[in-house]
């Protein structure tokens, strides 16, 4: 700018505004920024008439008044005892509180299915480079097949199967039943999967999840000292030159205080039984669960199977050859040359398919799943005809989690990516 | 030389010796299975794995597929026939239930008598599309592509003929405003009157010239409402009517989010964030529940044109990511070299930037596409009746309650044609336009 010549010295002249380029783009940014806030002041006068015409008013007080429904499903107590409009009521809570066991019960099967994809997804994906044509050929048709047919279609087909396919609980009565639970401990049936539970005999606190918190936060402890160890192992090593062997305290120090704590609390197994026309005690993942879980699983890791497919390929094959040129093993190799660089291309478009199975897992209407759209976008705006404070709502939970995900993930984009000098 | 040699070795062979077939095991079928399914054991592990997992799939849905029933009026007279054929308790699909139910799977509840119109504007469609989609074609089959949507909306929902002709001369009207618009007073001027006559003229006189029209010459064909389309023809509609109107928009969010100008910027990015970050299920809620609030008291439109529009808004900011990326992996000398040359912004990227990066963005793009069709599949939810929609209420008949699976796959297999060949014609694009190795 600084080598511009002296502008002419006529003044400024309104035709300025729209053939110089210096004002231009001003003169465009202010029409738009006029006919944006047109538009939405017309919006909400819409919307402040109609709700005056409704009788309506906008208010979020719906939120602690009782909310008399059940949720089959929770991670956190429910229905027991709460406060409602600030007194301790029995057997009902507000709606406050159904919209936090939805919003769990949505990131419950967000996280596992997000673990069980990944898991399907990378093998997949490196067996369908695999050098077995029948192997990579069947894989090549997984992909595909979830690919293509839409997710709905395969949570209610997968739904289908539990409930059609499955034995019922009386099928495993008598001396010689039809259906035997499998070691005795998991017992699959058309009504949902008992698995063993752990109770707690002597324990800490007296709601459930606050013990299990506990063990959950001893845990992350655990894995913090773990980069701890392996920091200082890497220090020793940039030092000396050797590396101590650190994998068995960090095994010791993951497992550790977390069994003792479990066994200061009295951890033991709770093994499902029958009794009367179904299981009892146990853990009862339901049918709606099940089928959520499985099919959102299935279908991301047809997609992640690709992802990690495309990021092994885009290492060229010099990369190896060159790390093994330098002498190092093949799992050095692995861990030091192709790994680092095949996750830069992977780990992106992985969190993006994340977000997408967290976005995709309100499809659990179709299974009557709880999940937060079915209790505060569902029965809560059902029962009080809340629609628009609703549905904000709705809105914020699943904009907030998916700008704290894409903002993890630019975080770390930008500590991974190739520092161009 | 050799002759020295021949005293000092016993033996020396003066003739060749004809060449040796390989050994079984190096060529062939056995070359091909030993290297490529048991070349080691981890490999012959997975081969058996593999075996036994193909196996049993297949040994359980081939025999129930092939010994299906096509021809029976209800699922007991279905499982009569079984029991007839094969014995009680064999299982046999009973893919009666797609041959009779087909028409209701295919156009839902339309008037059975008028379901020529909609194959004649399926097959407007493909006539439509096939120049769009391969080059090779005459150019002068893009102006019956031009024409095609009005002819399809006609044929679909019936009515006047005037209505879509009057709206079509809109269109006319805006290109004819643009040319004269830049041509005597500036290019400024051409596109806002473009974008301003058109408007106008849509707004305040289209209504009354369509009803001016028509009570001259009615020229009309007996209207179908939209709550009465459904299946596989409804999944089209949607797909297709998203498909054609997010590419374009699509477009412009991109551009704005890639723009200097702030404003527009900003307003892009919150646009795609705030769309892509809250799931499609809640917009199409939000278009079913909630946009009454949003329009004038007593406007009520379509529940199909809310969808169409939401789709639409939903997968335009998906492109609009896609073709960012396309821009943002354009080299930086493209962006100079256009300015270099004097282009306008908006020469520039239609002459130079967008062709490139459109390129680049086609596989994107094209997966967008396919899970904006899967995504047609989510309107159930809101009432419409799709193809999955279809099923439960072919279900809740008495006829058919107990089918599951001929359904499901029915309905399985026609998505994945539909998206599987999108995906093919993108591989096929893709090495058409490859610039690089030829």
């Amino acid at each position: 700018m600084s080598v511009m010549t002296e502008p002419p010295s006529q003044g400024f002249r309104l035709s300025q505004l729209l053939y110089d380029t210096r004002y231009r783009s001003l003169t465009i940014q202010v029409v738009a920024m006029v006919l944006l806030m047109l538009m939405l002041s017309w919006l909400l006068s819409n919307v402040i008439h109609n709700l005056q015409e409704l009788g309506k008013d906008f208010d979020f007080g719906f939120l602690w008044s009782r909310a008399g429904y059940d949720i089959n499903q929770r991670l956190i107590e429910y229905n027991t005892s709460c406060e409602v409009n600030g007194e301790i009521v029995n057997s009902v809570c507000s709606h406050a509180r159904a919209a936090t066991v939805g919003i769990l019960n949505t990131l419950l099967v967000a996280v596992l299915g997000c673990a069980l994809a990944t898991v399907l997804g990378v093998i997949a994906g490196v067996l369908r480079l695999s050098n077995n044509w029948l192997v990579a050929k069947l894989m090549a048709v997984y992909v595909e097949g979830f690919r293509n047919v839409p997710l709905l279609l395969w949570i209610i087909l997968i739904f289908a199967l539990m409930t059609e396919s499955m034995p019922a609980p009386r099928a495993f009565r008598g001396d010689t039943p039809e259906a035997s639970m499998i070691l005795d401990a998991i017992a699959v049936t058309n009504r949902g999967i008992y698995i063993p539970g752990i109770n707690f005999a002597s324990p800490f606190f007296d709601s459930g999840y606050l013990n299990w918190l506990l063990i959950v936060v001893v845990l992350i402890a655990s894995i913090y000292a773990i980069t701890l160890i392996n920091h200082s192992a890497t220090v020793k090593q940039e030092a000396t030159g050797i590396r101590p062997t650190t994998w068995y305290i960090n095994l010791a120090v993951f497992f550790l205080p977390a069994g003792i704590l479990m066994v200061l609390m009295g951890a033991h197994l709770n093994f499902p039984y029958l009794k009367g026309f179904n299981f009892t005690e146990g853990v009862h993942l339901r049918n709606s669960l099940i089928a959520l879980w499985i099919a959102l699983s299935l279908y991301t890791g047809a997609f992640i199977a690709e992802i990690v497919r495309a990021g092994i390929m885009a290492i060229s094959k010099g990369q190896s050859e060159a790390a093994y040129a330098l002498g190092l093993r093949p799992g050095t190799t692995m861990n030091l040359v192709i790994l680092p660089q095949a996750l830069r291309v992977i780990i992106p478009p992985l969190i993006s398919q994340y977000l997408n199975l967290t976005k995709n897992s309100s499809l659990a209407i179709a299974v009557g799943y709880m999940d937060v759209r079915s209790t505060l976008g569902g029965i809560t705006i059902n029962q009080t005809g809340r629609e628009l404070e609703g549905m904000l709502l709705l809105g914020l939970f699943y904009l907030v989690t998916s700008l704290v995900i894409s903002s993890a993930m630019n975080f770390y984009n930008n500590s991974v990516k190739l520092k161009e000098r | 030389m050799s002759e020295t040699h021949a005293q000092t070795v016993a033996f020396v062979r003066e003739t060749m010796i004809p060449e040796q077939e390989p050994p079984l095991t190096e060529r062939g079928v056995m070359k091909w299975l030993r290297e490529n399914l048991f070349s080691g054991w981890v490999n012959i592990l997975l081969t058996l794995v593999s075996v036994v997992v193909i196996w049993a799939a297949l040994s359980h849905v081939l025999p129930w597929a092939f010994r299906g029933i096509w021809v029976a009026d209800n699922l007991n007279q279905c499982r009569e026939i079984r029991d007839a054929t094969y014995g009680p308790g064999v299982a046999a699909a009973c893919w009666a239930v797609i041959t009779e139910r087909w028409p209701q799977l295919m156009f839902g509840f339309y008037p059975a008598e008028l379901y020529w119109r909609p194959v004649l504007a399926f097959i407007v469609f493909l006539v439509a599309i096939l120049p769009v989609l391969f080059t090779e074609l005459p150019r002068k089959m893009l102006w019956f592509s031009v024409a095609a949507p009005f002819i399809a909306y006609w044929m679909i929902w019936g009515g006047s003929l005037w209505g879509p002709i009057v709206v079509a001369s809109g269109f006319v009207l805006g290109f004819f405003a643009f040319t004269i618009g830049s041509r005597v007073i500036g290019n400024l001027v051409g596109v806002l009157a473009a974008i301003v006559l058109p408007l106008l003229y849509w707004l305040f006189l289209a209504g009354s010239l369509t009803d001016a029209l028509s009570s001259v010459l009615p020229l009309a064909i007996e209207h179908v409402d939209s709550k009465q389309m459904g299946g596989f023809m409804l999944a089209i509609i949607i797909g297709v009517s998203g498909i054609i109107l997010s590419l374009p928009l699509g477009i412009l969010l991109a551009l704005g989010r890639q723009s200097d100008l702030f404003f527009i910027n900003k307003v892009s990015v919150g646009f795609i964030e705030m769309i892509r970050g809250v799931p499609l299920i809640v917009w199409l809620f939000t278009a079913s529940l909630l946009l009454n609030y949003f329009l004038p008291p007593g406007t009520n439109f379509d529940l199909m044109l809310r969808v169409i529009i939401m789709v639409t808004l939903f997968s335009s900011a998906y492109i609009a990511e896609v073709i960012r990326g396309g821009l943002a992996a354009l080299p930086k000398g493209q962006y100079e070299a256009a300015d270099a040359l004097g282009l306008d912004y908006w020469k520039s990227m239609r002459l130079i930037i967008l062709p490139q990066s459109l390129k680049i963005s086609i596989p994107g793009i094209v997966s967008t596409f396919i899970g904006l069709f899967k995504d047609t599949t989510l309107v159930v939810f809101i009432g419409l009746l799709d193809p999955i929609g279809l099923t439960n209420s072919i279900r809740a008949t008495t006829d058919w309650n107990g089918v599951y699976w001929e359904l499901f796959v029915f309905v399985g297999l026609l998505f994945f044609v539909f998206c599987f060949s999108m995906g093919q014609y993108s591989l096929f694009l893709e090495k058409k336009l490859r610039r690089e190795h030829r």
